[in-house]
């Protein structure tokens, strides 16, 4: 059996396809959610701290006239953070937002390759058309009718957002063919993982359930579990 | 468990690599960031990709369900990206876009452009025509401020900087403009209808004010106003429906590949267009904001500004702004 995971697969020179998780419409409204928070407190801080010290006091009130300075350096920049939001951060951090990062998606072009700055620019001028009539109406309506999970500003640019999967994940290597098999490998990298944040009871009951299952009687050993800790590091290190 | 010694004994070697999939994967991460350019670091890249392409192989084979293949799916993944991404460098890309880019584009749209500016032009007339037999109409067109002020041989125009201070202005037509362009050209989507629509509605709008201020003498003044800014804005209108047009003849009439795939080309070959749009609006916002609403300057100068500028968006759209630039410096 060697299946290739569901998502987007790509051929690729070595043989072995390069299978993509695409992300749907609940990673993408995360993702730009939590972006849409960060663009307004930018925009609202600027206008803030711009304003104060503009009027030397505390107030936020724009001057009674027109004065050029106020809208050129407290208005203007303020509206370009929000609009300008997702132009310049996508291309300065190559596909990629703070929103993004968060909801663990990046976007990719459609041959897994980065996205070209071309590609960034053209997915952000369709929001136009994605945004309408409300809340991105249009963009979510085609993210979910669509095979790959885009909306129209994907379809333009030929980009897709996949998922960044399992950073965390990569188990530890066992020495010992014999006392631990694949999932033992990966349970114990995980438990080894959480262990700062169990209590100490718990983490010596699931050390105790783990080495009875994997090497054996558990009666003779305590309840200490600095010495449970100690103990399945070398199991890792393969002189347990 | 269930696997046999052979399994388990395979898995446990593939698992004694984890240490160079993690290398692999970092060194991946490292060069898609750009926080290295070390050489000998850059030769790995395509061992690790060889590698982790071998070992996922088996992973997917031996331990399928595993968060050990989701991280070597991830990590070739990561690879595979790393490996196939282009050069960045952002002053390269818009000396390309400049020079090549958009040029090619234009080109390309050149049959859209004609049959753009001869609808925009149509409905310029149509709309000249229509107000100047049913002067009545000009409601369907302008707002009833605009109607009282033109009625009472006022051009709304007038004393306009008196109101709002000129960067103000500019930047609200600016970013009028801009939205006005991307929403023409994002019509396309609906088979190009709801460009010629935004494009023809334009044109219309045009011409039937430009009737309506012509039955009260006031044409000299709107022409004075709009000359400076008009001549690259229109133009940009122009533009921008032709991108959005072959936007809707991709989906009409897609190719062998289909109608995304055909759209996809499309707004991929309109995109530089659209940029240098945004680039040409940014200089006409200027002109409106600053020049347009400015009594001091004479018909003269407008004209000269306004023409001027229409010449260097031709030299822009032509690619020959940049390469005479690029081919002096180079004899330099």
């Amino acid at each position: 059996m060697n299946e290739v995971a569901p998502g987007h697969v790509i051929d690729s020179a070595t043989g072995i396809d390069v299978s993509l998780p695409l992300a749907g419409p609940g990673a993408r409204s995360y993702a730009f959610i939590a972006d849409w928070h960060i663009r307004i407190v930018l925009a609202l801080a600027w206008y803030v701290v711009g304003a104060l010290l503009y009027n030397g006091r505390p107030s936020l009130s724009p001057p009674l006239t027109n004065v050029p300075q106020w809208f050129g350096l407290i208005v203007a920049p303020a509206l370009g953070i929000y609009f300008l939001y997702h132009y310049v951060v996508e291309l300065a951090m190559r596909g990629s937002t703070p929103g993004k990062r968060m909801a663990g998606v990046r976007i990719v072009a459609r041959d897994g390759s980065g996205p070209s700055a071309g590609a960034l620019l053209l997915r952000n001028v369709f929001r136009v058309v994605d945004s309408l009539p409300l809340f991105y109406g249009v963009g979510l309506v085609t993210v979910v009718v669509t095979r790959d999970n885009v909306r129209l500003g994907d379809m333009a640019a030929g980009t897709l957002l996949v998922y960044e999967r399992g950073r965390a994940g990569v188990p530890l290597a066992s020495d010992h063919p014999g006392a631990l098999d694949a999932p033992g490998t990966e349970i114990l990298a995980e438990l080894l993982e959480r262990w700062p944040v169990l209590g100490a009871e718990a983490r010596v009951h699931l050390a105790r359930q783990f080495w009875l299952r994997y090497c054996g009687d558990t009666a003779t050993l305590g309840d200490d579990d600095a010495e449970w800790h100690e103990r399945l590091q070398q199991l890792v290190q393969g002189s347990a | 468990m269930s696997s046999t010694p052979r399994v388990r004994a395979l898995t446990a070697a593939l698992l004694k690599r984890s240490g160079l999939w993690r290398d692999a994967d970092a060194r991946a991460r490292r060069y898609a960031r750009g926080r290295t350019d070390d050489a000998a670091d850059a030769l790995r890249l395509a061992d690790d990709y060889r590698l982790l392409a071998h070992d996922l192989a088996r992973a997917r084979s031996l331990i399928p369900g595993t968060r050990t293949r989701e991280f070597l799916e991830d990590a070739y993944g990561h690879a595979h990206a790393t490996l196939h991404q282009g050069a960045w460098r952002m002053g390269s890309t818009l000396q390309r876009l400049l020079r090549e880019q958009i040029p090619e584009s234009v080109r390309w749209l050149k049959p859209y452009i004609l049959w753009t500016s001869v609808i925009f032009v149509l409905s310029v007339c149509a709309g000249f025509a229509l107000v100047h037999r049913f002067p009545e109409l000009i409601a369907l067109f302008a707002s009833p401020d605009l109607i009282q002020s033109v009625e009472q041989g006022k051009l709304w125009t007038d004393g306009l900087l008196n109101v709002v201070p000129s960067s103000v202005l500019s930047a609200q037509i600016l970013a009028n403009n801009i939205s006005v362009t991307l929403v023409a050209y994002c019509a396309g989507i609906l088979f190009g209808l709801g460009t010629v629509y935004i494009v023809g509605l334009n044109g219309l709008m045009l011409g039937a004010i430009f009737a309506f201020t012509g039955q009260h003498r006031l044409a000299g003044g709107l022409f004075n106003f709009v000359v400076a800014h008009g001549c690259v804005e229109l133009s940009v209108m122009c533009l921008s429906g032709a991108a959005g047009a072959a936007l809707g003849e991709a989906l009409i009439r897609p190719g062998p590949d289909g109608r995304i795939e055909s759209f996809r080309a499309a707004a991929l070959r309109t995109g530089p267009v659209l940029i240098a749009c945004a680039l040409l609006l940014v200089g006409a916002g200027l002109l409106e904001g600053f020049v347009s609403p400015d009594p001091r300057f004479s018909l003269f100068t407008r004209v000269v500004l306004g023409v001027g500028y229409w010449l260097v968006m031709l030299a822009l759209l032509s690619g020959r702004l940049f390469r005479a630039r690029a081919s002096l410096a180079g004899a330099g």
